[in-house]
């Protein structure tokens, strides 16, 4: 029975113009925060998101604007939309999005374009942004009418989070945004799509692979967490005795102190991770897609291994590697019926070589009791701090040295660049995550290098308040390319000395936050503490030597097992 | 033309702007060897498709290259064919 006082929605009319229409399509997503810059050809979205129960986060560039969703992305696993204007304002969004594709993060991009008549006219701010977005995004549209936007939204939605999740680019005229429409209802909301089937045989020929394998490998990475997957795993590695391998991307799935934990594989991986890939007959690859920076020289790669590959993604499973068993699944799904037929085994032998490799082969942590050295620093933030906290990096050294050493204990408590690696991610990323969940705090790891790309967004920070910590290992250098030139160009060092040093602590206070410089503290570790356990925004300034390198380190298109070592201490 | 390398797909697309862009786009950035395209509206049901041929110079990325093409969202079907007796050997005469 219908009830006519509460049943309205088949006999109302709604009548609103294209950008109300966006705004209300956003709201019925659960959209609650849009990060986004206005301009000339979207004000008409502005005027509407006034009347709206969204909150706009006003950046102070696109590229920030793209990067803040997408932290709030990487926290939450949801959609996130950011908004810019046309021509500069969505080519500044460009950098954002096209990392987003790289990491699988389920970013909407949505930018104002001018008027259809005055297409093609090489019109003010006029850019072909549907041409821009095209090979970074998973989809992209110009919305040529109001109707269409009824279609567009919810698709928008349900690609950006279907499979393997991405960005999306919705590109809309001002005349679309401007035009009236009438409408009845408003479509569904656009939702994950169902996964793809798989046949359970293939799960049991793959259980059936490691039963007789003798020395087998799990590797995981980011397809685990964004199938909400990392407990399923945990059993599935446990039950089978499976040391385990993170990608860069996978990192926080398996606790950093798990027993079958072998850590980070790749260029900066630690000497027996890389070296047990050497030894094993079977790696098992889920939710990877075996990037060059993880595998080195592919024909080097795990040598003896056989390989089996489970991923959502289609065209990744034979894309790198032949695998010899493939499942095209949510791996998510594919654990969870691997658990209920799975008879646990024991791997004694296999266990203790590995143990052997690790304690033979460490990771070596020059000056990890020295709070200005890389690992210093970095542990040290680690002990003050536990495991509710989130965790962003940038690109260079620091990021490598954080990824080598902070305990990471939870899957999304870490976010990094790690397809594109784009400078100037962390402190936009930083913003997103605190965004999304204000409860915890975050501690952007950054090189002076990198927060000099986004370093605007310092005043987006402090205009919320947020509980970001802002931790400069600060060489004044691009650490990163120095220390490849050191290496591979005989130290010609060329263009990576910032001749004019910044005083980030006064910049910070310039932006309206707290800055602390550890180089003129009296108390250092006492100054640090108490700038990281208190609430609120704050740079934190760290200097360390230029001369720091990232150890071990694969040549760039060398193989694994070669590995340049550093110095022992 | 040599035939050794070439391969003809018969791709079943939705018919609205930006599907030539969104295929060949795919075909530049993963460097495909793309040597022939034909599109137009097909008559039917459902209404707004299109068939796309495309004649590729690719062996072994072949398998890839469908799956890539496979993922593209307009794209709702691709088969391969013989190059015999298909739209490019047909309009032979038109490219000397
Ligand atoms: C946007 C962008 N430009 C250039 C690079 C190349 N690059 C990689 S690491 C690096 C240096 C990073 O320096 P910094 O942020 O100070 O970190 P460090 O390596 O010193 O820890 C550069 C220039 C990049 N990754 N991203």
């Amino acid at each position: 029975m219908t009830n006519p006082a509460t049943d309205t929605e088949p006999c109302t009319e709604y009548r609103l113009c294209g950008s109300e229409l966006l705004i209300k399509l956003l709201e019925r997503q659960g959209i609650t925060h849009i990060i986004g810059i206005p301009g000339g050809a979207n004000l008409p979205m502005y005027d509407a998101l006034t009347r709206s129960t969204i909150k706009h986060i006003l950046a102070r560039h696109e590229q920030g604007a793209g990067f803040i969703a997408q932290g709030m992305a990487r926290a939450t696993g949801k959609a996130q939309v950011c908004f810019a204007s046309s021509g500069p304002g969505a080519s500044n969004l460009v950098t954002a999005v096209a990392d987003a594709k790289m990491d699988s993060i389920p970013l909407i991009a949505i930018t104002g374009q001018v008027h259809q008549a005055m297409i093609g006219t090489d019109a003010f701010q006029e850019i072909d942004t549907f041409g821009l977005m095209l090979p970074i995004t998973k989809h992209n549209w110009m919305v040529r009418s109001a109707k269409e936007l009824l279609e567009v939204i919810p698709q928008a939605f349900e690609i950006a989070l279907s499979g393997r999740p991405g960005p999306v680019s919705i590109d809309i005229p001002k005349d679309v945004q401007n035009q009236i429409i009438e409408i009845e209802q408003f479509p569904e909301p656009g939702v994950r799509k169902m996964n793809p089937i798989f046949d359970i045989q293939q799960v049991t020929r793959m259980l059936e692979k490691i039963r007789h394998a003798e020395r087998p490998i799990l590797m995981i990475g980011g397809g685990i967490i964004y199938a909400g997957a990392s407990k399923a795993l945990l059993q599935f590695a446990e039950q089978l005795d499976l040391p385990t391998i993170q990608t860069f991307m996978g990192l926080g799935i398996l606790p950093s102190g798990h027993p079958l934990s072998l850590g980070m594989l790749g260029m900066h991986g630690a000497p027996y991770t890389n070296l047990v890939l050497e030894e094993c007959d079977l790696v098992i690859g889920m939710g990877v897609r075996f990037d060059d920076r993880a595998t080195g020289k592919v024909a080097a790669f795990c040598p003896k291994a056989d390989i089996v590959h489970v991923d959502i993604d289609h065209s990744e499973i034979g894309k790198i590697l032949n695998p010899v068993l493939s499942i095209r699944a949510d791996v998510g799904e594919v654990l969870t019926s691997a658990n209920e037929i799975l008879e646990p085994s024991q791997r004694p032998l296999w266990r203790q070589r590995v143990a052997q490799l690790k304690e033979k082969y460490p990771l070596i942590l020059n000056g990890q009791d020295d709070l200005f050295s890389p690992y210093g620093a970095i542990k040290t933030v680690a002990s003050l701090l536990d495991d509710s906290v989130n965790i962003t990096t940038d690109v260079g050294q620091h990021q490598m040295w954080v990824a080598q050493v902070y305990p990471f204990n939870r899957p999304r408590q870490w976010a990094s660049s790690g397809g594109l690696g784009t400078m100037g991610f962390g402190l936009p990323a930083a913003i997103g995550m605190a965004l999304a969940q204000p409860e915890r705090k975050v501690i952007c790891f950054t090189g002076d290098g990198s927060l000099m790309m986004n370093i605007q967004e310092l005043a987006t920070a402090a205009e919320h308040d947020l509980d970001i910590k802002v931790v400069i290992l600060n060489n004044n250098h691009l650490g990163l390319v120095r220390q490849q030139q050191t290496l591979f160009y005989e130290k010609n060092l060329s263009a990576v000395k910032f001749k004019q040093e910044v005083d980030f602590a006064l910049t910070a206070r310039g932006m309206g936050m707290k800055g602390v410089n550890l180089a003129v503290s009296d108390n250092p570790l006492l100054d640090l503490k108490s700038a990281l356990l208190e609430q609120g925004p704050c740079v934190i300034n760290i200097p360390i030597a230029e001369t720091e390198m990232v150890f071990p380190m694969v040549a760039p298109g060398g193989a694994n097992r070669d590995m340049i070592h550093g110095q022992t201490a | 033309m040599s035939h050794d390398r070439l391969s003809v797909l018969k791709l079943t697309v939705n018919n609205h702007p930006g599907v030539l862009s969104h295929v060949c786009g795919l075909f530049a950035r993963r460097s495909y060897n793309l040597e022939g395209v034909m599109v137009r509206p097909i008559a039917g049901n459902p209404p707004n498709r299109s068939r796309m041929w495309l004649l590729v110079n690719e062996e072994e990325r072949l398998p890839q290259l469908i799956k890539q093409t496979e993922k593209l969202i307009d794209v709702i079907n691709v088969e391969q064919h013989e190059l015999k007796d298909s739209v490019f050997e047909i309009t032979q005469q038109f490219f000397v």
